[in-house]
């Protein structure tokens, strides 16, 4: 070994190379969150809808409107309205909605659990059917079976999901009575289980509540079923898609040479080395999800963050808008972030050395 | 033997030969062997021979369509089941829904040409190089794409629109600058995975320059997963043209886009489903057929000849 | 760990689960709580609960429910005046006064005693703050300055005092309409921030009498409104109001018909005919104050030939209209003043006639047609009949461009006079003529930087003369003069004005069978929950 090496300088360098990666990671994240606020707050000064318009209503006077908007500050230069904006959401404070009259993070912590139980189970859904049905259809390649996944998952990604919405609460709901209507709970629920997380499901189990909470299934089942079809058609396109890549591999032409079993190769070798670029494909697809979709929220009736941003945006409600972003761009962040994780922990070629 | 059939056993033979003598002859024998590859699979060439029929239906829709596209009689012919006058029934301003699908294929097929066009090379560039000079690069160009991920979609659509005006032109930049993150993430996921592969050392080993790495020997093996990726969004890009309409960024009324019309649809669902269903099934089938194409190309394309 | 990843057995798992809570919970119960009346509608139009401040139709409703006021209209005849606060009231001779005497023994819900102090502050307040509905008072002569000395209180009584004589049902009329809802001042001044009257605080939360109050407002989500005990009236006949909010009208037909709401108030006219031979089911239905119409903006030089105005009238297909696009919602209507209001006129002269127009555009320079736009909102009924304008109207040579945007996006444009064609609506701030008068047919000062913003103003009609009878028609004390006025005003607003009026809205409700004594009030704060009765 050349070089000096004194005792300690080992760990040292180690740990001085954890605080730079630290340190560089800080900053990346920092910045991403600045160029999002900044690039949205600048959006959103160029959109033609006036939010002073949202708050005081056609009827009022110029007046009143000229007076509104001075006391939004919305007069300023653009320059000064971020600056004071960052400030505040640096003291943690992200405004006030002009719809609502809340604070905007009050707002967001009511919607987002409501999109959080929805995207969750679907993901559940879509991942835990659609990864299995993908490698079926990479191993029985150009079968009924792979001909089949591929028209079913096709199916649920090209019909416009208010179609399908409104035809599955007709058949469920309404003809067959299998699950509850649109709207996340009954109302004789309604004010039986107190909020303590917001996810009716844990806020219910919490409190005892089982009638409760069934019910708040029963609610979450067809809508959470609609979303992991659609996200299911693309996370089995891609699982075969993937799968296909791996058993062309010589590894799996020597690993049958050397006997092992079909299974254990599809499972335990090929999907495994799947997994890598599988995850971000997942991810993407919960982060999609935790996003909201209006379309499923306007359909059943789903107070979520999907309804929450688009009304604020048509309304032209920055703080809330604004608030919205830090939240969706966080998930996504979040979740990159953890796929990368993941990706050194299970393939040691990404390892950066 | 006469000199013609030597002549054509004789090209077969030059473009299939082990040894190629020329880089020229080795390229168009990979493309014919390609070619070859894809006719074989029957389902690739049934998606071709639609998305050909589709593209031939855009170009004759005025000879073919029976009645105006946007012309209806709203006491007459609104709201009309499909019957043997009008085959797909009629919408709610009483036009001929067949009529107006044929004319909205030329829409439709325009914004999802264009936006492949546009998103998936930038994603492919964008993922390989982040992927393949990973550092600072990587970081930057990770970031970057993270913030276009993070946005709502609909805030940059209505930006753009903001800044270009409504119209189905402006919705397809638009659905095209929010396309192309997640090609990039792909491309960047497979690019980490075989950067450090043998084929890739020894080619760095004979002196080739990062460029050249990425897009004559990274990029084609990527190519094959944003492929299948694009053929899936088919189907998204048109509803998310659609979603645009609802907010008025998209088609401008009468326009027979697919997406505008299953918007338009939407109040009769549950009496009259043919409305949104005729253009749904229609985006079903183009998107099945670029899906199936897909995948032949993906195939024919693949270098290391799947079998 | 590992057996986990056996996709097989996750599989299994999942399924296990999920069949195992569907299991346990029981076919969801499709009936509402035998004490609850259960109201789907789309609200997310509310912005704020304070009276003073609110004026979307939705949140109307709620205050018309939650909130008493000096004086309410019989539902059954608008044209007659009911004592609600006050007991009753006269008018000076002069007009300029009208004096009224408080009843007795009132209480607000918050226990605190509703007295002539209340209702004084209360009017006081409306005008202080000068929010959107405040020109309803301030349009008789009350600003800052002058308001606790116009409206005051003294003993049992107060005294309310306008500027001008004013015809005494405008006034009267105007005090029905919720700005001038009574709120409790102990109440309020015991929450206020900065000297805000409590306005901060009654944004999102209740200080009335009304029969119903109000407990939770979850915006875009619900609104809970509770049976207030200490009304001093006729107690509500249900326990709990609760309206949902969901969007789409298909959704809501499926709720009302499984049973899980009680009302829905936002159904299509496909979805009215569909349950029309629902047995569950019934209808019921009002003429509102709003009509629906076309303007055409006056800066544009085509659109401002008096001939072309008259010709685009001829170019909309009213009859086919009226069948298809707006069947039980709306009635064609063809003039400014919404039926049931004093003066209003049923004379509907236009018909889809090409030929005509193509005469009168040629008259006007314009045999070949001109090119046009129309700002449009993507929302039903609006989307339906500008397209049907548009293929119409085609037939005359005028081409039509339509941009489609949201609600938001087309009204600014509007209000910046910008626009060529536009397309909305507008309805009755309080049941008098002069509501619409005043917007419609009135426009003192057409400059670009006028205060005033009429619709007339916003189409850059120029209209001396016929302000001038507007302001005359807001004075006529007699009732049967009055309607003369306006009889006329309307007769020339049909022929030369900028506005082509479609309909007049309906607003349908279709509820269970099993409820009584729903009605629809001819404004929304008319629409009265607590009378409703549930079987």
């Amino acid at each position: 070994m050349t070089g000096a090496s004194s005792p300690g300088s080992g760990l040292g360098k180690r740990l001085g190379n954890q605080a730079s990666i630290l340190s560089r990671f800080a900053a990346t994240v920092l910045l991403t969150y600045l160029g999002l606020l900044a690039v949205t707050f600048f959006i959103g000064r160029v959109i033609p809808i006036d939010p002073v318009l949202s708050i005081v209503g056609d009827r009022a006077s110029e007046e009143l409107v000229r007076q509104v908007r001075e006391d939004l500050g919305l007069n300023k230069p653009l320059w000064d309205q971020f600056l004071i904006y960052i400030q505040k959401v640096l003291q943690g404070d992200f405004g006030t909605s002009i719809l609502t009259s809340n604070p905007v993070m009050q707002d967001i912590r009511r919607a987002f659990p409501a999109t959080f139980e929805l995207a969750t189970l679907g993901i559940l859904i879509g991942a835990g059917l659609g990864i299995p049905l993908g490698v079926w259809a990479a191993v029985k390649r150009g079968g009924w079976v792979d001909q089949s996944v591929r028209v079913m998952g096709l199916l649920g990604y090209s019909m416009p999901i208010f179609w399908l919405g409104l035809m599955a609460l007709v058949v469920f709901y309404a003809k067959l009575d299998w699950v509850g209507g649109p709207g996340r709970i009954d109302i004789a629920f309604e004010y039986s289980v107190p909020r303590v997380s917001g996810l009716l499901l844990l806020d219910a189990a919490l409190a005892g509540e089982w009638e409760a909470m069934g019910n708040a299934f029963s609610h979450l089942v067809l809508p959470a079923s609609l979303l992991g079809y659609f996200s299911l058609a693309y996370i089995s396109r891609m699982t075969r898609s993937f799968m296909l890549n791996e058993l062309s591999q010589e590894y799996v032409i020597t690993a049958r040479a050397k006997g092992i079993s079909e299974r254990r190769i599809i499972w335990n070798h090929a999907l495994r080395n799947a997994m890598v670029p599988l995850l971000t494909v997942v991810a993407l697809s919960y982060a999609h999800l935790l996003e909201g979709s209006v379309l499923t929220e306007t359909v059943f009736a789903w107070p979520g963050l999907g309804l929450y941003i688009t009304n604020s945006l048509q309304n032209a409600d920055m703080n809330a808008v604004l608030g919205g972003t830090v939240i969706v761009g966080s998930i996504f962040i979040g979740l990159n972030l953890f796929t990368d994780f993941l990706y050194r922990v299970l393939d040691p070629r990404t390892r950066a050395e | 033997m006469n000199t013609n059939t030597m002549a054509a056993t004789g090209w077969r033979d030059w473009l299939m030969s082990d040894a190629p003598q020329s880089r020229r002859q080795a390229t168009l024998g990979r493309w014919y062997a390609g070619w070859r590859t894809f006719a074989r699979n029957r389902l690739a060439v049934s998606g071709l021979v639609i998305v050909l029929l589709l593209v031939l239906l855009a170009i004759f829709a005025p000879v073919l369509a029976p009645f105006p596209p946007f012309e209806g009689d709203l006491v007459k012919t609104r709201l009309l089941p499909p019957s043997t006058v009008h085959w797909l029934g009629t919408d709610d301003q009483g036009r001929d829904i067949y009529s107006r699908l044929l004319y909205g294929s030329r829409i439709t097929l325009m914004v999802v040409i264009l936006v492949a066009i546009l998103a998936a090379p930038i994603g492919l560039i964008v993922g390989t190089v982040a992927g393949y000079a990973g550092g600072w690069v990587d970081a930057v160009l990770m970031r970057v794409t993270d913030i276009f991920l993070a946005f709502p979609r609909l805030i940059l659509a209505l930006a753009f629109v903001a800044a270009l005006g409504p119209g189905i032109e402006n919705a397809v930049i638009a659905i095209a600058i929010t396309s192309w993150p997640p090609y990039a993430r792909i491309a960047r996921a497979e690019t980490l995975s075989i950067r450090r592969a043998d084929f890739i050392a020894s080619v760095q080993l004979m002196g080739a320059s990062p460029w050249r790495i990425v897009t004559r020997h990274i990029m084609p093996l990527c190519v094959s997963s944003v492929i299948v990726r694009v053929t899936l969004d088919m189907a998204g890009i048109i509803l998310t043209a659609a979603g645009l309409g609802f907010l008025g960024l998209g088609a401008q009324p009468p326009m027979p886009e697919w997406g505008a019309m299953i918007a338009a649809g939407r109040q009769y669902v549950l009496d009259h489903w043919w409305v949104a269903a005729a253009p749904g099934a229609a985006i079903f089938l183009v998107s099945l057929a670029f899906n199936l194409l897909g995948d032949g190309l993906r195939d024919a394309l693949d270098p290391k000849g799947v079998k | 760990m590992r057996i986990l990843q056996r996709p097989s057995l996750r599989l299994s798992l999942v399924c296990a689960l999920s069949l195992a809570m569907l299991a346990t919970m029981a076919p969801a119960q499709a009936a509402t709580p035998k004490d609850t009346l259960v109201v789907v509608t789309a609200m997310d139009d509310i912005v704020t609960l304070d009276p003073a401040e609110s004026f979307e139709i939705s949140a109307g409703e709620i205050m018309g429910n939650a909130y008493d006021r000096l004086v309410r209209y019989d539902v059954a005849d608008p044209s007659k005046l009911l004592p609600d606060v006050a007991k009753s009231w006269t008018v000076s001779a002069d007009g300029k006064t009208i004096t009224f005497e408080i009843k007795d023994g009132l209480k607000f819900a918050s226990g605190n005693p509703l007295t002539a102090e209340d209702v004084a502050f209360s009017l006081q307040r409306a005008v202080i703050l000068g929010k959107t509905p405040a020109f309803i008072l301030t349009q008789f002569g009350l600003n800052k300055a002058n308001v606790a000395e116009k409206v005051r209180a003294s003993g049992k009584t107060v005294v309310f005092e306008i500027d001008k004589s004013y015809a005494p049902t405008l006034v009267l009329n105007c005090l029905t309409a919720n700005v001038a809802s009574i709120v409790d001042k102990k109440l309020l001044m015991s929450k206020e921030q900065n000297g805000d009257m409590g306005y901060a605080w009654l944004k999102t939360n209740y200080a009335g009498s009304g029969p119903m109050k109000i407990r939770e407002w979850r915006a875009n989500e619900i609104v809970t409104l509770e049976k207030n005990d200490s009304y001093w009236g006729a107690k509500s006949k249900v326990n709990r109001v609760i309206y949902r909010h969901v969007k789409e009208a298909a959704t809501q037909r499926l709720l009302l018909e499984k049973g899980d709401a009680d009302i829905a108030r936002n159904l299509t006219p496909q979805d009215l005919d569909a349950v029309a031979s629902n047995k569950d089911i019934k209808r019921t239905s009002t003429s509102k104050g709003y009509v629906i119409y076309l303007s055409l903006n006056q800066k544009h030089p085509a659109l401002s030939k008096p001939e072309v105005r008259e010709a685009m009238k001829y170019l909309l297909d009213y009859s086919a209209i009226g069948q298809t696009l707006i069947k039980n919602i709306g009635t064609i209507h063809q003039n400014f003043l919404p039926v049931g209001l004093l003066g209003a006129s049923t004379d509907n002269p236009y018909k889809l006639d090409v030929e005509r127009a193509k005469q009168l555009l040629a008259k006007a320079g314009y045999p070949n047609g001109f090119k046009v736009t129309i700002d449009m909102r993507t929302v039903q009924p609006y989307q339906g009949i500008t397209e049907s304008f548009q293929q119409t109207a085609k037939r005359a040579g005028i081409e039509i461009e339509i941009i489609p945007g949201d609600g938001k996006q087309t009204l600014a444009k509007y209000r910046a006079r910008t626009h060529d064609i536009y397309i909305g609506q507008w309805g009755a701030d309080y049941w008098d003529p002069h509501t619409n008068a005043d917007t419609f047919a009135r426009n003192p000062n057409n400059a670009d930087d006028a205060k005033d913003k009429p619709l007339a103003w916003r189409n850059s009609w120029d209209i001396p003369e016929m302000t001038k009878k507007s302001d005359t028609a807001m004075f006529e004390r007699d009732a049967a003069k009055r309607r003369v006025m306006y009889q006329d005003i309307q007769a020339d607003f049909r022929k030369t004005s900028p506005f082509i009026v479609v309909h007049q809205i309906n607003e349908v409700a279709a509820f269970r069978s099993n409820l009584e004594e729903l009605k629809l009030g001819p404004t929304s704060d008319a629409t009265y929950m607590y009378k409703v009765n549930k079987r």
